[in-house]
């Protein structure tokens, strides 16, 4: 076989195994050179956005139904009752109004568990889009598409009646703190940029592990998104209390749907999204779901 | 090929030896089939990486997987962070690794007593081993680690860390213990006979005569329980703590790229394969192996 060698260099054919797995690194590490092609995209993702978002023009998973994607346990008030299907939680509810808005019954939105590192994988997506309250990003945009926002989120601190950080009111009070935060979320991040504690995150795969730790007074507090923390006081915690909200910095943060890079349904997702927007339907879904008010601001 | 020396030059060859033309072509032959043999393996080797090599970079997604797993920006710039999280895993497997000996060791020799008076200690130490064996480490972790602090008990340390390597120690003990009894058994009884026909008591038979040729045969295994004890303190991950591949993941949330675990991977890599290869040349050095099991 005569074949033109790709541009790698081959060690000697002593170390066979080796160098099979070397030269794979290797092809894959050379012309690691520019980032800036993100990949082929699929034509008309952007110019042809309005005018196909047809339920019939739809390119789909599964044709006919809306396979909507999130994690489980699905988490309140985001969803009830580990149920994405009982269109109750804001993010089960927002779904559903998506789908009407794209023309979709309610009986045609199927729901499928993907888990956080699945959604955001580059392998094909078994969804058509996810909700799972993912913070949309630019440097994430290279890995995925993202819906435009559908809700916009702050990061709250909370803590148990009497520990040490209980009542503070400013960012700087708690540096000294232990604080924990979900794994990949932007309440860790929020910790590490805004906060800057001298002592290092706990950093946790579930919210619940760090509730737990946090019944046990292993640490001070946790950080998470304001209706979370209102969700974690009122029904997970004991005494549990919201220390306050941390200051916004710089763009404001929101959720938005997670799709396949290139989702020639990114558009028309869009599109349904900043239509329950500006009709109301979003506020409305947030009054009726998530406790918003009363958390103090920390300077 | 042939040079045609003289054939019938009998004299000549009184007291110089010279192979015969015969032997010389068998030797010409066995070089040529070596030669031959080295160039198709060298030959295959190459063909199959370059089709592997083609069959990666030639498919559809493969800019995108590079992208997503190989970026050598992403890897640069993850590095400082997984490698101060890797440095969690090498604590934990320095501290874990001398107590897990400790323990296992003990157990081992308490689990080969011989005599009835002993009984009650063969029977803990079996019950240990079944039970810590047989449990998945992520419940002893949790269980530990979040369990007995909600105890709430004076005087006992709450910290996650601690009761993670705590958990760590008693699983990985409960295996390393097996090892060594499997080392313990295989010393031929006619050690110990001779040892204590030689005056030697009970205790310092164990102590020069048994344990040290057990160790020296479990030395591969202990080495591969080792190496995994080195990947799985990572799980102490799941009470909050951030190791290699937990750094990793943080790194990864930040723009879905995976190529800080490739880094954290090749990390791992760096820390083991010296280890495993300084610990066969070392055997090899004191003559613990036989002929074969090494590189």
């Amino acid at each position: 076989m005569h074949r033109p060698r790709p541009v790698t260099s081959l060690r000697s054919a002593a170390l066979a195994p080796f160098a099979v797995l070397a030269s794979l690194a290797m092809v894959s590490l050379a012309a690691c050179g520019s980032t800036e092609q993100a990949g082929p995209t699929p034509a008309g993702t952007e110019s042809a956005a309005a005018a196909s978002c047809t339920k019939d023009s739809l390119t789909l998973v599964s044709a006919g139904t809306l396979t909507v994607g999130t994690d489980k346990p699905a988490y309140e008030p985001w969803f009830s009752g580990d149920d994405p299907t009982n269109g109750k939680g804001y993010e089960s509810a927002v779904a559903y109004a998506v789908a009407d808005e794209l023309g979709f019954a309610k009986s045609e939105v199927t729901w499928v568990t993907v888990p956080f590192n699945t959604a955001i994988a580059p392998a094909p997506k078994n969804f058509d889009l996810d909700l799972n309250q993912i913070s949309i990003s630019d440097a994430r945009k290279k890995a995925v598409d993202f819906s435009s926002g559908y809700y916009d989120v702050r990061q709250a601190v909370v803590t148990y009646k009497g520990s040490p950080i209980d009542g503070r009111t400013t960012v700087a009070d708690l540096k000294g703190a232990k604080l924990a935060a979900q794994v990949g979320t932007t309440s860790l991040t929020a910790i590490t940029d805004q906060i800057q504690p001298s002592e290092q995150p706990q950093v946790f795969d579930t919210n619940d592990l760090a509730v737990q730790a946090l019944k046990n007074k292993q640490i001070d507090g946790i950080v998470v998104d304001v209706p979370t923390a209102f969700y974690m006081t009122a029904a997970q915690l004991d005494d549990g209390v919201i220390v306050g909200q941390l200051p916004a910095s710089g763009t404001p943060e929101q959720f938005g749907a997670v799709l396949d890079k290139g989702s020639a349904l990114t558009p028309c997702v869009t599109k349904a999204v900043d239509a329950l927007r500006s009709n109301g339907t979003l506020e409305k879904l947030q009054t009726e779901y998530l406790a918003n008010a009363g958390a103090p601001e920390l300077k | 090929m042939s040079v045609g020396g003289g054939a019938d030059g009998a004299a000549a060859e009184a007291d110089s030896w010279q192979p015969s033309q015969r032997e010389l072509d068998r030797r010409a032959y066995r070089r040529a089939r070596s030669r031959r043999s080295s160039a198709i393996s060298a030959v295959s080797t190459v063909v199959v990486v370059v089709v592997l090599g083609l069959l990666v970079t030639r498919s559809a997604g493969w800019p995108r997987v590079q992208e997503t797993f190989f970026s050598w920006d992403k890897a640069v710039e993850s590095f400082p962070a997984v490698l101060s999280g890797l440095w969690l895993n090498i604590r934990l497997m320095i501290i874990c690794g001398l107590c897990i000996l400790v323990l296992g060791l003990t157990l081992s020799i308490l689990r080969t007593l011989r005599g009835p008076v002993f009984y009650p200690l063969r029977l803990f130490a079996t019950v240990y081993v079944d039970l810590f064996r047989g449990l998945p480490l992520i419940l002893l972790l949790l269980l530990l680690g979040f369990g007995v602090p909600a105890l709430r008990l004076p005087n006992v340390p709450s910290a996650l860390q601690f009761w993670g390597a705590v958990a760590i120690v008693l699983s990985y003990s409960a295996y390393v213990s097996e090892v060594f009894r499997a080392g313990i058994e295989s010393v031929h009884p006619s050690q110990r006979a001779a040892s204590r026909a030689l005056g030697l008591t009970n205790g310092q038979t164990l102590r020069h005569v048994v344990l040290p040729q057990a160790v020296r045969r479990v030395t591969p295994p202990l080495m591969n329980d080792f190496v995994s004890l080195q990947k799985d303190s990572g799980l102490i991950a799941i009470l909050g703590a951030t190791d290699a591949i937990r750094a990793a993941q943080i790194e990864t949330s930040s723009d879905f790229n995976y190529t800080p675990y490739v880094v954290a991977g090749v990390l791992f890599l760096c820390l083991t394969i010296p280890m495993a290869r300084l610990t066969d040349h070392v055997a090899r050095k004191q003559g613990w192996h036989g002929t074969g099991g090494t590189l």
